[in-house]
């Protein structure tokens, strides 16, 4: 408990500065926000085991470290070539840039946008004249108030540099949007706190990957949160990679509000870091909502990723698709929680979980709870998950026509992964995630 | 090129196979007949060295060599090719990718050069033909989703594409309409040579009148009770399996089996 208020205060410190030395004056309701979103870490700290939510994944090596963020903008000499291995080149030219969580407009690129669209620092756009689009969404689907974790209010008590994406009604992005987050030659105090807000009115459309990466294999803590609104038909595709460095805590919470007839579609991609958890919550308030939110975790010895998801189906005739798999390798551990809530109001709802889990190894170990609850009485909903090995008839078959039993094991492996990976519609990702996955299946080899 | 000597293998603790003696030469083709459960798919999953069926006693000689010791994969790659009564679907995997890598690893094995997905392309095109295949089965994944008849033609394709030496085809011909069985046994007798072997396990005539045999064996109860060439399988047509039921009785009591010359 000492450790926890001693870090606390570390981060306390870190706020007054941001508070009092940030370099444009951020409007008071910003200031008021970040207050009460200190009080509120302050008062609950970072979550322990002995929470529900949080009893497979022990956070105290974050709350034992001491890490604090830092504002420091360009202490290295990153050039947009050097970044090649983390872009995608679908979005050449539509990217934002943020190192070790500070905004780098030298090596963002934004020629391909779209008259009306807003794409830009959140910080910057806090004193501009977007302001008022700022404050009526930034920390409403992520809110500070008795609910809020640990994670979220920290996040918010360091809103500063940040993605703000604003489509107004029926714009559309003709390419993807990259939101690049890089760690740079970060050291065992480097924390980094990701802000994004996005903000599609009506009719607009837009693709967006949220990418998390790290020049080196270096210790550093991301907290990140991100929130998206969709508007009355507008159509959102996410993607969140997440490919920290293998000694990095990456803590992420998404926070999803469909409006009426609104299609958002997430896919994340869980490769990197020692302790992944990523919180995830769309609220379905309005009728003919529908949403996708399907995700891939690949670890391995040393690793734990968490999924906590909660669909919330509030308003009638939404459809929520559901598939998560993890292949785990090694001595790894993964943890999935699935809500997917019915209110009573929802009826017509189509709800659609699953969770399939492949362990190579007898070390690996997976906790899986798909939840169901449904409170109203003309719905379609099934649930389901697997945890097991690779199929010994799948395996016979590969090696009766000849294939090593590496090879067959890795094409299984492989063959599992395939149905989530066919889903991705931007090549690039399609591409860096094959290579991930044989890589792993290498590496696999040579133990 | 295969010899079997009072072969036992069980399943599941149960023994299947009781004292099997078969021989095959290059260049023939066997046909091994007899009524469900006698053990001719064991018989098939125990060449192809599948870990749930145990060999107990006896011996088998391929090429001259102990198969028994050998893995399944090695005896894929030395050569043995088992298609499926059931052929397994393998989702994910496709199926030109999977041929590719299947073909590959023959190459490979012989110290040839691999080759690569255009050169494949070219060569899984035209053994697609034999077959008649659907190219678009190709991009599928593993006889996920085939019909009956997609997965059993799909079986022979990846026998044309692999050319072994000696081919055990598991009721290739269960569950085809006529036009596919035609298909099919096309496919196999296109790739019947002097130089290979091929054992045809059916339970029915009908198949034979398109692969002719040049032996029959009638397998019952784990044993080969009675061996004779092309006219056999009518004469079992004919009469059914019983009058040989008798004879495999007393065949065991006297402990006599009936092998091909
Ligand atoms: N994997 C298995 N597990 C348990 N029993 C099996 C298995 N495979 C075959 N058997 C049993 O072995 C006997 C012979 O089966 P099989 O070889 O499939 O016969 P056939 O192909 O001649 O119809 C049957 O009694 C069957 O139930
Ligand atoms: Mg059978």
């Amino acid at each position: 408990m000492t450790q926890a208020i001693k870090e606390e205060n570390e981060y306390a410190a870190a706020f007054r500065a941001l508070q009092e030395t940030a370099e444009r004056v951020a409007p008071a309701w910003v200031a008021r926000l970040r207050e009460q979103a200190l009080a509120r870490f302050e008062q609950v700290g970072f979550p322990t085991t002995s929470e529900e939510d949080w009893k497979y994944t022990n956070v105290a090596p974050i709350a034992r470290a001491s890490f604090a963020p830092t504002f420091d903008k360009t202490s290295d000499d990153l050039t947009p070539d050097a970044l090649a291995a983390y872009t995608y080149a679908e979005a050449a030219q539509s990217r934002l840039v943020f190192v070790n969580g500070s905004y780098r407009a030298e090596l963002s690129d934004l020629r391909e946008l779209p008259a009306g669209a807003v794409i830009r620092n959140l910080a910057d756009a806090l004193t501009s004249e977007h302001e008022a689009i700022l404050r009526a969404y930034l920390a409403r689907a992520a809110s500070i108030d008795e609910s809020t974790d640990g994670f979220t209010a920290l996040n918010t008590a360091f809103i500063n540099d940040g993605a703000f994406v604003y489509l107004p009604k029926g714009a559309q992005l003709s390419a993807p949007l990259h939101l690049l987050f890089l760690a740079n030659e970060t050291n065992e105090q480097t924390a980094i706190f990701p802000r994004v807000l996005i903000v599609a009115e009506s009719e607009s459309a837009a693709t967006i990957i949220e990418s998390y990466e790290a020049t080196d294999e270096s210790v550093y803590f991301t907290n990140a949160v991100v929130e998206v609104f969709v508007g009355a038909n507008a159509r959102v595709t996410h993607y969140k990679v997440q490919r920290e460095s293998d000694a990095a805590f990456h803590i992420a919470t998404t926070q999803v509000e469909l409006e009426r007839d609104a299609h958002y579609d997430l896919t994340t991609i869980t490769l990197g870091a020692r302790l992944s958890r990523h919180g995830i919550h769309v609220k379905m308030a309005h009728a003919g909502a529908s949403c996708a939110v399907d995700g891939l975790y690949l670890v391995g010895t040393g690793q734990h990723a968490d999924t906590h998801s909660l669909i919330d189906h509030i308003a009638p005739h939404c459809t929520s698709r559901q598939l998560y798999k993890g292949i785990l390798d090694g001595k790894s551990r993964a943890v999935f929680n699935g809500k997917v809530f019915v209110r009573r109001d929802a009826q017509q709802t189509d709800a659609q979980q699953t969770n399939k889990n492949l362990l190579l190894s007898t070390d690996a170990r997976v906790d899986t709870k798909p939840q169901l609850e449904i409170f109203a009485d003309d719905v379609k909903c099934a649930h389901g998950a697997t945890v097991g090995q690779l199929e010994e008839e799948e395996l016979f078959y590969l090696l009766s026509r000849g294939l090593h039993t590496e090879l067959a094991r890795n094409l299984l492996t492989y063959g599992f992964a395939e149905e989530l990976v066919e889903k991705l519609k931007i090549e690039s990702i399609k591409a860096q995630l094959d290579e991930a996955i044989l890589n792993r299946l290498h590496a696999r080899l040579e133990v | 090129m295969l010899e079997i000597r009072n072969l036992h293998a069980t399943v599941e603790g149960k023994e299947i196979l009781r004292g099997l003696d078969l021989t095959i030469n290059k260049g023939e083709v066997h046909a091994i007949m007899g009524p469900n459960g006698s053990g001719k798919s064991t018989l098939a999953k125990v060449l192809a060295g599948h870990p749930a069926y145990v060999v107990t006693a006896g011996e088998v000689l391929y090429e001259g060599k102990n198969l028994l010791e050998l893995e399944p994969d090695e005896r894929a790659r030395a050569g043995i090719f088992l298609a499926f009564q059931y052929p397994v679907e393998v989702p994910g995997v496709s199926n030109a990718q999977f041929l590719r890598l299947a073909y590959n690893e023959q190459r490979k094995y012989r110290g040839e050069e691999e080759l690569d997905p255009l050169e494949f392309k070219d060569l899984l095109a035209e053994r697609a033909k034999i077959v008649e295949m659907d190219a678009g089965l190709m991009s599928r994944s593993v006889n996920e989703g085939f019909s009956g008849g997609e997965k059993k033609r799909n079986e022979i394709l990846q026998m044309a594409v692999l050319e072994p030496k000696l081919a055990v085809l598991d009721e290739t011909d269960s569950g085809l309409d006529i036009d596919a069985l035609r298909i099919v046994a096309d496919g196999v007798n296109h790739l019947r040579t002097p130089e290979n072997a091929i054992i045809l396990v059916t339970h029915y005539q009908r198949l034979l009148n398109y692969i002719v045999p040049d032996f029959v064996h009638v397998l019952w109860r784990g044993r080969i009770v009675r061996s004779g060439g092309k006219e056999l399988a009518l004469e079992l047509e004919a009469k059914g399996y019983d009058w040989l039921k008798e004879q495999g009785a007393e065949a065991s009591e006297s402990a006599v089996t009936v092998s091909a010359k």
